[in-house]
């Protein structure tokens, strides 16, 4: 295989680019992300790292299309992320978001909150109850689909949250310090669950954290610092 | 259902702000059904008095008030004997007052009038009309309130009449009203040789056009028009529509701002939870689908309570023997129609700039937003 080969076959495999990404808030006051490169292939599990404020979390949302840069191009399975009926594709079809706080909905039960995407996919009822069951089963939440989210506790309302952003089947999940309002104990528990359910369903995850033990049981861990990228290893 | 769930999830979480909501919807909703159904009550009414066994009204073209109408004894000899007419009969209107009643209507009639002859005569003999000047017929709840029976003596304004008969009809207005004969009505109201208007019945109904203008040809001060023109142009009936539809429309903005308040607190006490809808996947459309859905949601109930309310109310409005016959509350399909889509759209409305202002929520700031 010749070196062109392969950097062409890495490239096909490429869902998830960057390419010199700025952004910046207050009328450029505050600048996040100063010129940002970044890449994902499929399959991979990448850990953003950097202390508060250095622009991990910015980069999450522009990689999943909540936000736009000031500057650069973001491109999920190669297509950029330029209008909002585009991101609004790859927000029903192609990227899962789990946030530090489960951001679930407190009067709804287990069930309505993670059958929320499939509503705004337009998903039929008895599939997206179908693929539900199957999460819970992994998940082991079979048990608390009728319970409302007040009723559940931290891990299990992590996990709420895992199963509502992999509902409606993305390629690449987004987790922005998905343990971070855990316990030490829940926090190791929820994270080999996102371990695993991310090798079953074949995704690629980003993933934004400040646990260094977290991170580096990811395939790739870069380490940003003051909006820049100024690290990339393989482990 | 998920959508519809988190519709009435929303509305429920604040049920006290919901109730006044609906509250405020409901009591327009009820303000405007009772007002416009009175008042359409009332035109109809006095339609009905105007088009007693007649199709046509004759009167006194650029009255603002049909008791400043004058049409000349001589026109109604006249249209009497035109050949497409069967009955021209001519009816004056007064006010007067006795003691305890400011205000009774006065019909001054002759015996071959319509009002007379359909009446249902519970005392006296109708072929005794107008054969003294001062005999009069009261209408059954004017008789109630005068404490009068046959053969009583009656002081009406500043003159006192002899009870010759007490007449039962449908209409309110005449129920309490007192019908003279019309040459004393004349000399009562000093309207000598004259009556407020022409009640005419035609040969044949075909013939309307045709007589409406014989009317206008050879009486230029006159105008003669079909019952359903006269209760269309009338300009009292238009003003008195007029404000009801206006009184009710104020009712129902009031309620349309409570709506509109409700939302945008709704709207503001959930940013986050909008944000995460965003994340969800949810669209601008679907965003402002629930919006809408909860103000329409607000609206019906609030109708429907409403209308409930109203009917009530105007069931209670007939119970009270003073308006007895006064008060028609049959409610026309119409004005529910009406008053369910203003209602609807009043609400709708209101969810306009909070709907708008949740369409504007971006994902990534709310969810910073504690």
């Amino acid at each position: 295989m010749t070196n062109k080969t392969a950097v062409a076959q890495r490239t096909e495999r490429v869902v998830l680019r960057a390419e010199a990404v700025w952004k910046s808030y207050d009328d450029g006051a505050i600048r996040v992300l100063n010129d940002v490169d970044f890449a994902a292939v499929a399959g991979q599990t990448v850990a953003l790292c950097g202390p508060s404020g250095c622009g991990k979390s910015t980069l999450l949302h522009l990689l999943g299309g909540l936000d736009a840069p000031d500057r650069g191009r973001v491109c999920i399975n190669r297509k950029e992320l330029n209008h909002s009926s585009n991101m609004l594709h790859m927000l029903r079809h192609e990227v899962g978001f789990v946030f530090q706080l489960h951001n679930l909905i407190p009067d709804l039960t287990l069930e309505e909150n993670c059958l929320i995407p499939t509503v705004a996919a337009g998903i039929d009822r008895k599939t997206a109850r179908a693929r539900l069951q199957q999460l819970a089963e992994r998940t082991g939440l079979s048990h608390r689909l009728g319970h409302r989210i007040q009723k559940l506790s931290g891990g299990e309302r992590q996990r709420t949250a895992l199963c509502r952003a992999l509902m409606n089947r993305p390629k690449i999940l987004l987790a922005d310090e998905p343990t971070g309002s855990l316990d030490e104990r829940t926090s190791a528990v929820v994270f080999d669950l996102l371990l695993e359910m991310v090798a079953t369903e074949g995704l690629t995850l980003v993933m934004a954290t400040h646990d260094r033990g977290l991170a580096e049981r990811c395939d790739r861990l870069v380490e940003m610092h003051d909006g820049r990228i100024i690290e990339s290893r393989t482990e | 259902m998920i959508f519809f769930k988190l519709i009435l999830t929303n509305l429920r979480r604040h049920r006290i702000r919901t109730l006044i909501s609906i509250a405020g919807i409901a009591f327009s909703v009820a303000a405007m059904l009772t007002i416009v159904t009175v008042l359409q009550g009332a035109i109809g009414m006095f339609s009905g008095i105007l088009s007693s066994d007649s199709e046509i009204i004759v009167f006194e073209r650029n009255v603002s008030d049909l008791f400043f109408s004058n049409v000349p004894a001589g026109a109604v000899q006249d249209m009497a004997g035109w050949p497409m007419v069967r009955n021209a009969d001519p009816v004056l209107f007064g006010i007067v007052s006795s003691e305890d009643h400011p205000i009774i209507t006065c019909f001054g009639v002759t015996a071959a009038d319509a009002r007379i002859r359909k009446a249902t005569w519970m005392q006296g003999d109708r072929a005794n009309f107008a054969q003294h000047d001062d005999d009069v017929v009261l209408g059954e709840r004017a008789a109630e309130f005068l404490s009068a029976t046959l053969g009583s003596q009656v002081q009406i304004g500043h003159g006192t009449f002899h009870v010759i008969g007490i007449v039962k009809t449908a209409n309110g207005f005449e129920d309490g009203g007192v019908f003279m004969p019309l040459a004393s009505a004349q000399t009562f109201f000093h309207k000598e040789g004259t009556s407020s208007v022409v009640t005419i019945k035609l040969r044949n109904k075909d013939d309307a056009t045709a007589f409406k203008q014989l009317v206008k040809v050879k009486y230029k001060n006159l105008i003669a028009l079909e019952d359903q023109e006269f209760t269309r142009s009338y300009s009292q009936f238009k003003i008195l529509k007029a404000t009801a539809w206006a009184v009710g429309g104020c009712g129902l903005l009031l309620g349309g701002l409570g709506v509109a308040n409700t939302m945008i607190m709704s709207v503001f006490t959930r940013i986050r939870e909008i944000a995460i809808l965003r994340v969800s996947g949810f669209s601008n459309p679907q965003i402002a689908a629930m919006i809408f859905g909860e103000s329409a949601l607000v609206s019906i109930l609030g109708a429907a309570a409403g209308l409930s309310i109203g009917t009530c109310f105007l069931w209670l409005l007939k119970l009270i023997p003073a308006l007895h016959g006064y008060v028609d509350v049959s409610i026309q399909p119409a004005v529910v129609g009406i008053v369910i889509v203003l209602a609807f759209l009043t609400g709708v409305a209101g969810a306009f700039y909070p709907a708008l202002y949740a369409m504007r929520i971006r994902a990534v700031e709310a969810l910073r937003f504690e």
